[in-house]
């Protein structure tokens, strides 16, 4: 039998973010800053077959990615799993879970939204669901439908 | 109860008991707003009115207030004039006007102004109005109409009737009604129903309200019919508008059927959904409502202030 072959080959060190929404994983590097926060190397699979249907991932190499900083993912990928590698190995693994407020990640879906105005002021919603991902815009406190369109 | 430097922004920030407090301290205003009483409580205050849209009974009732407390009044009733013109930003106005006053009220054409203007004032803001968005104010000089013209708020029967879709104020008084266990009665056009978020939100706190277009049988219950305006504006062709804005008209006919004891209110300005003819009967409480901003206005400005009579 043919041995199953890795989309991507494993990492040494880093983080690999698993189980993400298929199609969602360049949002995903969009949020997360990267390229720009960091120069590591970065691989990212997007429509890989999985036991439980399609899904993206995303490796960073040589860079554990602080939590409270990939939870926001959550938005978009409430599904999606961060896994620090150490030396080949998993040596943490947790869902992500959004934070209670997203500050400068959406854009309000409101055209008349005193946000989306030319005001010193980043775009701030309230977590109303965690999952299924909910959010209220705290200025004008209409909700986005759909909040992947919504990524600044 | 301490409201020194609270802003006020939506209803939904009061608790009940907040809004008891700020309803019972109205009516200790009343003397003074009539003018049969006089108090220098907030000599050396200022107000700053900052109004980017039109408006005329919320500017000069909050200005009469401020003035009848002894206060001072700056502002400005119309943007034409200011810096806005050249580009500046609220929040730069805002930073302006915490410098040159005590409290600052705003209304403004965007939703969420004022909560904005709440974070780069140190004063407190009093949200006049924010486009779509909320005007507490008006929701609390609405129910102190009810308190003090049905002795309750809760357990009425409350027909809200017209525009319930894009009406700034029916959205936070169905919730500040829902929250005191008013039975709601939602009667509109089905193009102008009330938004399934807030019969939600009013089922969960009151029971599901009723939505109905039939005004006539919707009038024969009703303890109180809250009227609003049918905006021209919203209708993309004339003859629809006029269609609907006929649909719903306060008479002395359609009365014939109402309870004794009906009382009729509107957020004014009103067009023609309400009859003159209806202005001479017990039933019209509207301008008396237009005046309960004075009363109410004051009681908040007297608590944000921290100068209590």
């Amino acid at each position: 039998m043919k041995k199953k072959e890795l989309k991507i080959p494993r990492i040494k060190d880093g983080t690999v973010i698993d189980h993400i929404t298929p199609g969602n994983a360049i949002k995903v590097l969009h949020i997360l800053g990267i390229p720009h926060s960091s120069s590591a190397v970065v691989s990212v699979a997007m429509n890989v077959r999985s036991k439980m249907g399609k899904k993206d991932i995303v490796k960073v190499e040589n860079r554990e990615l602080d939590r409270h900083e990939v939870d926001k993912i959550a938005l978009i990928s409430p599904k999606a799993t961060i896994n620090i590698i150490r030396d080949y190995e998993v040596a943490k693994k947790h869902r992500v879970e959004l934070p209670d407020e997203i500050i400068g990640i959406v854009k309000c879906s409101n055209p008349t939204c005193i946000s989306n105005s030319k005001e010193p002021v980043k775009s701030r919603f309230k977590v109303i669901s965690k999952d299924p991902p909910r959010i209220k815009c705290y200025y004008c406190e209409r909700e986005p439908e759909d909040i992947s369109e919504r990524i600044i | 109860m301490n409201f020194q430097g609270k802003d006020v922004i939506s209803i939904k920030d009061f608790s009940k008991k907040e809004i008891n407090y700020v309803l019972n301290y109205a009516k200790k205003m009343m003397p003074y707003a009539k003018g049969e009483k006089n108090t220098d409580l907030l000599n050396g205050k200022i107000l700053s009115t900052l109004f980017f849209e039109p408006s005329t009974r919320t500017r000069l009732s909050f200005e009469s207030a401020m003035n009848r407390l002894g206060g001072r009044v700056i502002g400005f009733a119309d943007p034409s004039g200011t810096s806005q013109k050249k580009g500046e930003s609220l929040a730069d106005t805002i930073r302006m006007a915490n410098a040159y006053s005590d409290a600052i009220v705003i209304r403004h054409p965007q939703e969420g102004a004022a909560r904005l203007a709440a974070e780069f004032a140190d004063i407190p803001v009093l949200n006049a109005g924010d486009g779509a968005g909320h005007h507490p104010t008006q929701c609390l000089l609405d129910l102190f109409t009810i308190l003090t013209e049905k002795k309750r708020i809760e357990k009425n029967k409350v027909v809200l009737l017209g525009d319930l879709k894009y009406g700034r104020t029916v959205h936070s008084l169905a919730y500040a009604l829902a929250f005191y266990g008013a039975d709601l009665i939602f009667v509109s056009p089905s193009i102008l129903k009330m938004p399934k978020e807030v019969v939600e939100e009013c089922s969960e706190l009151s029971g599901e309200p009723v939505q109905t277009s039939n005004l006539e049988k919707a009038i024969k219950e009703a303890d109180v019919l809250y009227v609003t305006r049918i905006q021209r504006e919203r209708f993309p062709d004339a003859e629809e508008y006029n269609r609907v804005v006929g649909l719903y008209r306060i008479d002395n006919e359609l009365l014939e059927n109402a309870k004794d004891d009906l009382i009729i209110m509107h957020p004014l300005p009103r067009v023609t959904e309400i009859d003159p003819e209806v202005d001479k009967t017990k039933h019209a409480v509207y301008f008396k409502q237009a005046f309960n901003g004075v009363p109410v206005r004051m009681a908040l400005l007297s608590l944000v202030l921290g100068e209590k009579l």
